[in-house]
């Protein structure tokens, strides 16, 4: 039925601020930048995934009310928006030391997993990201 | 809300999460206050109004819950798992612990190995945080 999972979105509040930190510091490209009248529909993708986007969605009107945005932005600073971002990379130690050059705020250090080498980190809003060298799969 | 709400919210979070990652370390309020920005006394009541509990409830707590990972998931020894969450004496680390868990190290670990989770949600949602339990065990 389904066949892939092309747009997600985040929370971010300056979008600005987004673009620098997640095409300046993580690398991500620009899919989608368009001025809709609107909205700013903003999406990013890993390089060479363009069918794997992240909407960057400033929250507030008129999608919703003033109110309503502030507690999105209350909830998002205080890492409670629920947005994940799980990333995977051909080596976590090399891309933690990349990250840590760029002035990266981490929640956790490259840990020997079950599943490979991982280790996390926050956007400049509050989201939580996580980035993953995966073990190869046992044959 | 305003935007300066927004970001005393961020640099307590900020906080938080140098508690999550250097747990294993000692920690004190000044240093934590300091990255958060605000006076002592204003970074233990902010972070209580902020997130639920004190910071030194969210670290004791976030201490227990990696020792309860350590327990199940790995073969280091008890007194090695309690220094390694950060925790100073063994005997602060077993009352701790049982206090909270109910049962002492040992018996927890005889409970056997967890399935493997990203570290994440296992720090989100196996701390003993007391959200939601019963008010007679909030204690410190």
């Amino acid at each position: 039925m389904l066949s892939s999972l092309r747009i997600s979105q985040i929370y971010v509040l300056d979008q600005d601020q987004a673009v620098d930190f997640y095409v300046g510091k993580l690398g991500l490209e620009i899919n989608t930048d368009q001025d809709l009248g609107f909205m700013r529909f903003l999406t990013v993708n890993v390089p060479g995934e363009p069918d794997h986007q992240i909407l960057l969605e400033k929250p507030g009107p008129p999608a919703m009310d003033p109110a309503t945005a502030e507690e999105v932005r209350s909830l998002l600073t205080k890492g409670r928006t629920g947005g994940h971002l799980f990333f995977t990379t051909p080596d976590a130690r090399k891309a933690y030391e990349d990250l840590l050059a760029k002035g990266v705020e981490f929640t956790q250090e490259p840990t020997e997993q079950p599943y490979g080498i991982d280790f996390g980190l926050r956007d400049p809003f509050g989201n939580h990201i996580r980035v993953a060298q995966m073990a190869p799969a046992a044959s | 809300m305003t935007r300066a709400a927004e970001e005393t919210n961020r640099r307590l979070l900020r906080a938080r999460d140098t508690m999550d990652l250097t747990y294993g370390r000692s920690l004190d309020i000044p240093t934590l206050a300091r990255i958060a920005c605000v006076s002592e006394a204003h970074f233990i009541r902010e972070f209580r109004a902020t997130f639920g509990e004190t910071p030194h409830r969210y670290l004791q707590r976030r201490r227990v819950e990696r020792a309860l990972y350590l327990l199940r998931c790995t073969d280091r020894s008890i007194t090695d798992i309690c220094f390694d969450v950060g925790f100073a004496s063994l005997g602060t680390f077993s009352k701790t612990f049982r206090l909270i868990v109910g049962e002492s190290p040992s018996e927890y670990r005889r409970r056997g190995e967890v399935i493997p989770v990203p570290t994440c949600f296992a720090m989100a949602w196996t701390r003993p945080s007391s959200f939601g339990e019963d008010d007679r065990r909030m204690t410190g």
